[in-house]
């Protein structure tokens, strides 16, 4: 934060601009008082000069020294206007939050209704009641922000309530007020200061507003939007009574907005990235290779802007038709090198290899249209998730026909066709009704069939799958898998599955390839996995229990060194 | 020593046609001293029933009683009574809270004792805890972000230890971990057991982990369950189809998946 602060323009900005003001605040009236209150009627009225920066008033009084005289009203009334909000907003707000049910529902109604009137209503009912004086005012205007922060902190509060840390605390009798101070304050407090901060920019121009309109700060007193009042009067002869105070006022507004800005930055910036294209060996593919990686490095940007490598030279041959499965625990690496064959990883990604081709196509620079159009068509990627990979608002169906309308120039009709073929193959029932329906309401194994569907569209010779079982149970998983198995005898397509369970891996897979920390530690046939020589195969394969595990004996453990570490 | 009981329990989600039955007339009996093996595949209500024994969820009809207390009413011996049922949540990287230290978070689960402990005796207790999880206790300061999947879950197993649970629920609570992580956690389950002679309700998909932990396994499927027995017993000689076609889909290392079995 500090570092920021003083690095960027705009932290540089803010930091000279809150000194100026705090110091306008605090020293002002001392300084500039006697200037600003002095009267001097021979000058009255007079234009902007050096003398008088931005005039005088109409008894003569140095319109600049008064500007800077009024920050500290304005700034106060500002202030005291956002604390009344903010501590009406956050009781309000967490207490609707922690209530029971049929309280919670009442308290919200309560401030959605409030929302409903427009503020300046609000405002103005609020200064009718509490008089048209300085104090009334600010209450008026802190009274009114009320609702506003009411229904935010209702909001955040509410997706806190709902974490499971704080389902514990219940269960472990924690009072709600206990709850709502120890939990739910603190880890709504970050989005709650950058917006304080947005909302001291509006409430400073209400004030303004307010006390143009004449009901807000009262003569002898006076805050910025009073001398802008006073200035409106004779803007067509001299500009500079009006304009003076509306500087104040537009710059210290900008300022609050900034700031907010500023805080709400919490995570730093990424460097830009480029793609590194190592020289050396010209990628002369490998005959009858189909996809060829040699001395694969990835690395990613870490949070200080400096690159870490995530993996270290792999290397990985897949034949036409293989299945291979690669095996490893989180931060392996694993899917970082399915996501660089499939050429998926994000522009952050820096990617250096050897060779890095899938089926003639360096994988490694830009693609061309045509080469486009083939990966396309040829390489199908399924994920863990598939609710997150599929379009929530168009059907199965039309998400099908995509492949091929765009990619294989096929017409609708056929393309229709096509996809029910393929909804088919990946035996989900009534193709033609589920074509019709939306993701969510296909079940989480039937979604994953989609995907696999979705691959089958177009002429795949390679289908990536991430863990694409892990969120589904064991029957589940034997379907998934079973469309995926079909899906190859159909199309005569490589699998890469990535897993980390070793067991589903060796059922499925030709070969097993077995990564930890960004490198490839063993290679094996999958029905030679007794004969595994790397002690962390033999750990990895030996720590997940099985239906013949003793159960008189502890698991034997592995990576407990890489447990005890802290993640990075 | 203390048993817990599931009678007859049903919970319905939704009012009208939108109605889902997630628990239907479901009943099981966790003994004192022993662990059950709660499978089923997601969506079977195992979860929902984890969640009406500690009072996150209500049941429409039926009784869960700790000891003979019914923990479903609303009476203060019901809210104390599931004090001491407490439950271990499957993901451990929302189960804590990410600004507050590990140890307060332990020192949470003091509360649901009803006792008051001085300052010291809070810290003593914590580090013993934090200790029997095999976690450096000198990390109590320490925010959870700083410590791994697997270490955060055990931190979230000491704080259901600080409430000196009856019984301990656990949902799935290897599911989101790494395997070698998981035989880590499962150490600690069975340690735990023969230590503090725990009554334990385990809950997963996965048959092979229910098996390993448990004396006796239920297997639900929509809501019922469908058979329940002694583990060896379940999953040796499962009665029940749907047990069998479960046990059928465990993949075993170095042997190909069957995939022919019955699909959709």
């Amino acid at each position: 934060m500090t570092r920021r602060l003083l690095r960027t323009p705009q932290g540089l900005a803010v930091l000279l601009g809150l000194t100026v003001v705090v110091a306008a605040t605090v020293l002002g009236p001392a300084v500039f008082g006697d200037a600003a209150s002095t009267r001097n009627i021979p000058d009255r009225q007079l234009p902007a000069s050096l003398a008088h920066l931005f005039g005088t008033d109409n008894l003569g009084r140095d319109l600049f020294a008064r500007v800077i005289v009024a920050t500290r009203l304005s700034v106060l009334l500002t202030l005291g206007a956002v604390g009344i909000s903010v501590a009406g907003g956050v009781t309000l707000g967490v207490t609707a939050a922690v209530l029971p049910r049929p309280l919670r529902r009442l308290v919200t109604a309560f401030i959605d209704i409030l929302l409903s009137f427009p503020w300046l209503l609000l405002a103005l009912f609020f200064s009718v009641i509490w008089g048209t004086t300085a104090t009334g005012a600010m209450l008026a205007i802190g009274f009114a922000g009320i609702p506003v922060f009411a229904r935010l902190v209702a909001t955040l509060a509410s997706s806190v309530a709902n974490t499971d840390y704080v389902r514990a605390a219940r269960l472990l009798g924690s009072s709600p007020v206990r709850t709502a101070m120890l939990h739910v304050l603190p880890n709504i407090l970050p989005p709650l200061v950058v917006n304080t901060a947005a909302h001291a920019s509006v409430t400073l121009l209400s004030f303004a507003a307010l006390s143009f309109l004449g009901l807000g700060v009262q003569a002898p007193e006076y805050d910025w939007g009073r001398l802008l009042n006073e200035g409106a009067r004779s803007i067509y002869l001299e500009p500079m009574a009006a304009i003076g105070p509306g500087i104040a006022i537009v710059l210290t507004g900008v300022l609050f907005a900034l700031l907010g800005e500023l805080l709400s930055e919490d995570r730093p910036r990424t460097v830009p990235s480029r793609a590194v294209i190592r020289a050396g060996d010209a990628a002369a593919p490998d005959g009858d290779a189909l996809v060829t990686v040699t001395d694969l490095r990835v690395s990613f940007p870490a949070g200080d802007g400096s690159l870490v490598e995530r993996v270290h030279g792999v290397d990985l041959t897949i034949r036409p038709g293989e299945v291979v499965g690669v095996v490893g625990e989180s931060g392996s690496g694993k899917s970082v090198t399915a996501m660089a064959i499939a050429g998926l990883l994000g522009p952050e990604a820096q990617v250096a290899a050897g060779q890095l081709s899938f089926d003639g196509i360096d994988m490694r620079g830009r693609f061309s249209a045509a080469q486009r159009r083939r990966l396309g068509l040829e390489q199908a990627m399924i994920f863990q998730d598939p609710l997150s990979s599929l379009n929530p608002s168009l059907t199965v169906g039309r998400q099908l026909t995509e492949v091929s309308e765009v990619h294989g120039g096929l017409g609708r009709g056929a393309a229709t066709r096509r996809a029910l073929e393929a909804l088919a193959l990946v035996r989900i029932p009534e193709p033609l009704r589920r074509i019709r329906q939306l993701p969510h309401e296909f079940s989480g194994g039937m979604r994953q069939r989609a995907m696999i569907a979705m691959g089958l569209m177009g002429s795949p010779r390679l289908i990536v799958a991430d863990e694409p079982t892990t969120a589904l149970d064991v029957t589940v998983q034997r379907q998934v898998l079973h469309a995926l198995h079909d899906a190859r005898l159909r199309t005569g397509a490589a699998i890469l599955l990535i897993s980390h369970d070793i067991a589903l891996v060796s059922g499925f897979c030709d070969r097993v390839v077995v990564m930890r920390d960004g490198v490839v530690v063993e290679r094996l046939d999958a029905d030679r996995l007794d004969e595994a020589r790397h002690p962390y195969t033999r750990g990895l394969i030996a720590c997940v229990p099985d239906m013949t595990t003793d159960r008189d004996r502890p698991l034997p453990v592995i990576g407990v060194a890489a447990d005890e570490e802290v993640p990075v | 020593m203390s048993t817990l009981e599931f009678d007859h329990v049903t919970v319905r989600f939704g009012r009208g046609r939108a109605a889902h039955t997630a628990v239907d007339d479901a009943s099981l009996t966790v003994r004192s001293g022993t662990t059950l093996g709660l499978v089923g595949e997601s969506g079977s209500g195992k979860s929902t029933m984890a969640r009406v024994a500690v009072g996150l969820e209500h049941a429409g009809l039926g009784a869960v009683r700790l000891d003979g207390v019914d923990l479903t009413s609303r009476s203060r011996a019901a809210r104390l009574a599931r004090r001491r049922v407490q439950l271990v949540f499957q993901d451990p990287l929302a189960a804590l809270d990410p600004r507050m230290p590990v140890g307060t978070s332990v020192a949470e689960g003091l509360l649901a004792t009803g006792r008051r402990f001085s300052r010291a005796e809070k810290e003593a207790r914590v580090r013993e805890l934090l200790g029997l999880v095999h976690i450096d206790p000198g990390r109590a300061g320490e925010r959870p972000a700083r410590f791994s999947g697997g270490q955060r879950q055990r931190i979230t197993i000491a704080r259901a230890l600080a409430a000196e649970p009856a019984v301990l629920i656990a949902d799935e609570i290897t599911s989101a971990l790494d395997v070698s992580v998981q035989g880590v956690v499962l150490n600690l389950l069975r340690e735990l057991r023969s230590a503090l002679d725990l009554t334990m309700l385990f809950i997963s998909h996965n048959l092979a982990v229910v098996r390993y932990v448990s004396d006796d396994v239920a297997v639900m499927r929509a809501g019922r369950v469908v058979e329940q027995g002694p583990a060896d017993t379940v999953l040796a000689a499962p009665s029940d189809p749907y047990t069998r076609e479960l046990l059928h889909a465990v993949p075993v290392m170095g042997q190909p998946l069957d995939l022919a079995g019955k699909d959709h």
